[in-house]
């Protein structure tokens, strides 16, 4: 019976040749190949994301009057309505999570280095893509704290020189966190992300198929040995796949992610209103910021700070050259640290 | 041209002479003692002076001689005696023609009531121990009543009353008690005034009036009362108590609830049992003692019901169920709650027990609801055990596979 099935999707779909293609593509086992998963975590993490927000869909209405009142209906009254919620919003932040490890991992390795440029260049775009998702997310639920905390981050976009008040009036849809926000935030979250998505994640996926996984540089051959895709690391990924859905059971039965107190636009803003801990570093370094620094505005001089870090970043393997000639180079490894210490600390400066 | 120029000299000069018009009085003072020192800087934050208005327009004399006897010319008042207080305010603060330059919505009826109260009767007769006029308001250094800062400004008026009525020795040859602000301080009004800074609290002018101030009388301390509390009232006309308490001469409100002392009224005042007021008249086995008792039993039930219901939602929302519309429903039986303890002013049990039922009703609801949301708790830790038990048991599978073709490689 199941070798039927098989034949007659076989002779349609030509699984034999995938299966195949699987074998033959090797994949380069190392002592550092831990963090080569974080990859096919983040795929696993995005399907789960797509697969929730298109059942979120069937019940969220994107209105001030309906949003919050939808959600609340999700939470309580649809059968495992609470689940969907709270595995799509706690993936969404593991996801973000796995982004950064699987970058941070990918630059301390030097993955970036020639060929891959444009593995990392589609990689840097797919982290922006995702936070974007995370922030247009946040305000959908229409609760107080989202409310406010788009209020302080739409203020952030609005300090940056020259664009920052026509890019604030854009991204509000006016003047004030509003219903045309929460309309556009909706339209962002699942229209337009969706598509850059798709078509920068194909791009990445393709990259990595092409040019396939980077070896560390110094590593000695004879300490690298190559496995087969399919099944050898496909099996390995899929237990961090079942160890992370473990993870993520556990967080919603015993966290289900709150739906919080309606928005209101009236309401004074409460106390300790911060955007999600992935723009925590931003947000404290704002607030520690001297408000002049000699005679430019503080705000904008971080800002300018963070977009030229963010070239920075994004220019890395054209920057790094070094390890285009297969050189180990201090530079970008210490440069990377002090990155990495900064968010840590920003990050844990905001909650303590 | 020179029409002109003698205008503009005309009009320099007499600015001149206005800027440097000098206050003799202030100057005077400014350099005498402590005591004589004081009115100046006091009466910088007078509202009277920040109406324009200064020493002489109240004391009277010339403030701009700079000799002291030039000063103090044939209208010169000086301070006023003690007894005169209340006309010499009176002549500004009684004339509506004046008064209206500068407050239109000031009274000016503040004399005549005064003449009205126990203060302005015992005046009257020669008491001088009375309050007048600057006891309440000061002097040098006047404030609006809605000035916080004001001895008139509510969260101020049971301090300003009490400097006289607290104090026993003051108080001695009147005979009254002075344990008023003491009592006041632990009542349900004054936690409202001082605590939640609640300025429709009611302070010692609310219940005996201010200019004219007298002690209330039996039958206007429900109206008093009433005047904030007019459901209580309205329920407790209509229960025979009324008749009763008027036959008898009891105050209203103030027989159950006490007068200056109102503390915040507990479900314990309603019943048979030691703290409750019904026992004070009812003796065990009236038909009010009985009454008495089956209203408080079926309260208490309510009552249970009611944070059984809280408790049930509050454990399933701490155990991650989302509960909200459960605790929006409780909300109407917590609108009944108050109902049914207002109802006790009305003593009609039948009205009492029918609102109960409704209660019940809803709390019955919301407890079932937060029994289905317990449920579901349970149900969601049972359900990630089996889950995780599978994962669990596909990860070592995974792992056992993943150790297989490391051997089969090396």
């Amino acid at each position: 019976m199941l070798k039927n099935i098989w034949d007659y999707l076989d002779s349609r779909l030509k699984l034999s040749a995938a299966l195949e293609f699987g074998r033959k593509k090797k994949v380069p086992e190392h002592r550092y190949s831990f963090w080569s998963y974080f990859g096919g975590i983040c795929l696993f993490l995005v399907v789960i994301q797509v697969l929730t927000g298109v059942l979120l869909l069937l019940y969220y209405t994107p209105s001030i009057d309906a949003a919050h009142e939808s959600i609340v209906f999700i939470m309580s009254q649809i059968r495992f309505g609470w689940l969907i919620r709270s595995v799509h919003s706690w993936t969404a932040n593991i996801l973000i999570g796995a982004i950064f490890v699987h970058m941070f991992s990918s630059y301390f390795l030097k993955a970036y280095r020639p060929p891959r440029e444009l593995t990392w260049v589609s990689g840097f775009f797919l982290l922006v893509i995702f936070l974007a998702f995370g922030f247009s997310g946040y305000l959908l639920p229409w609760n107080e704290l989202s409310f406010f905390a788009t209020k302080v981050g739409t203020d952030i976009a609005g300090v940056v020189p020259l664009v920052g008040k026509a890019l604030k009036a854009f991204i509000l849809g006016g003047s004030q966190v509003s219903g045309a926000t929460l309309t556009r935030f909706f339209w962002l979250h699942v229209a337009i992300l969706p598509l850059f998505t798709l078509g920068v994640l194909g791009v990445h996926l393709l990259l990595v198929q092409i040019l396939g996984m980077s070896k560390p540089i110094g590593i000695p051959d004879r300490s690298v040995r190559e496995v087969s895709f399919f099944p050898d690391f496909l099996i390995k990924d899929s237990l961090g796949w079942t160890l992370i859905l473990v993870l993520i059971g556990v967080l919603c039965v015993f966290l289900p992610w709150e739906v919080g107190l309606k928005a209101d636009a009236f309401a004074a803003t409460p106390l300790g209103i911060r955007p999600e801990w992935y723009f925590t570093f931003m947000f404290t370094t704002l607030k520690l910021i001297p408000s002049h620094i000699l005679t430019f505005e503080g705000e904008v001089l971080a800002i300018l700070a963070f977009l030229v870090g963010g070239i920075f970043w994004l220019a890395v393997p054209f920057l790094d050259r070094r390890a285009a000639k297969e050189q180990r180079g201090r530079f970008f490894t210490v440069a990377g640290l002090v990155i990495v210490l900064y968010i840590a600390v920003m990050t844990a400066l905001t909650y303590l | 041209m020179r029409r002109f120029a003698a205008l503009s000299f005309s009009i320099l000069a007499l600015a001149f002479l206005l800027y440097g018009q000098k206050n003799s009085c202030i100057e005077c003072h400014q350099g005498l003692e402590k005591e004589l020192q004081e009115p100046v800087k006091a009466v910088q934050a007078d509202v009277h002076v920040q109406f324009g208005l200064s020493c002489q327009d109240c004391h009277g004399g010339n403030a701009s001689q700079a000799d002291i006897e030039l000063a103090k010319d044939k209208t010169f008042r000086g301070v006023p005696k003690r007894d005169k207080i209340p006309e010499f305010c009176g002549s500004c603060h009684a004339d509506s023609q004046y008064i209206r330059k500068y407050n239109p919505r000031l009274r000016v009826d503040q004399l005549s009531l005064y003449w009205t109260s126990q203060h302005g009767r015992s005046l009257k007769k020669g008491d001088p121990k009375v309050a007048v006029c600057t006891d309440c308001h000061g002097y040098h250094g006047i404030r609006p009543a809605s000035h916080p800062k004001s001895m008139a400004f509510p969260w101020n008026i049971p301090q300003t009353c009490g400097r006289c009525h607290a104090d026993p020795e003051y108080m001695k040859p009147y005979k009254i008690p002075t344990n008023q602000l003491a009592e006041y301080k632990q009542s349900v009004h004054a936690r409202a005034l001082f605590e939640k800074k609640d300025l429709s609290a009611p302070v010692c002018n609310d219940c005996h009036g201010n200019h004219g101030a007298n002690p209330p009388e039996v039958a206007a301390v429900a109206f008093v009362c009433r005047q904030c509390h007019p459901v209580n009232g309205e329920l407790f006309s209509k229960s025979p108590h009324k008749k009763a308490f008027d036959a008898m001469g009891f105050t209203e409100c103030e027989a159950c609830h006490g007068n200056h002392k109102i503390l915040e009224p507990t479900d314990a005042l309603l019943g048979v049992g030691k703290d409750a007021i019904c026992v004070q008249c009812h003796d065990a086995g009236s038909k009010g003692y009985q009454v008495a008792s089956q209203m408080s039993q079926k309260l208490a039930g309510f009552l249970a019901g009611f944070q059984e219901a809280q408790a049930l939602l509050s454990r399933a929302e701490q155990q991650g169920v989302e509960v909200t519309d459960p605790k929006f429903r409780l909300q109407d039986a917590n609108t009944l709650l108050i109902h049914i303890r207002s109802l006790s002013h009305d003593l009609s049990l039948g009205e009492f027990e029918e609102k109960i039922s409704d209660g019940e009703k809803v709390v019955s609801e919301v407890q079932k609801a937060g029994i289905a949301a317990l449920k579901e708790a349970k149900f969601r830790r049972t359900s990630l055990v089996i889950v995780t038990l599978i994962l669990f048991l596909l990860a070592v599978a995974l792992f056992a596979k993943i150790r297989e073709m490391r051997r089969r490689s090396d």
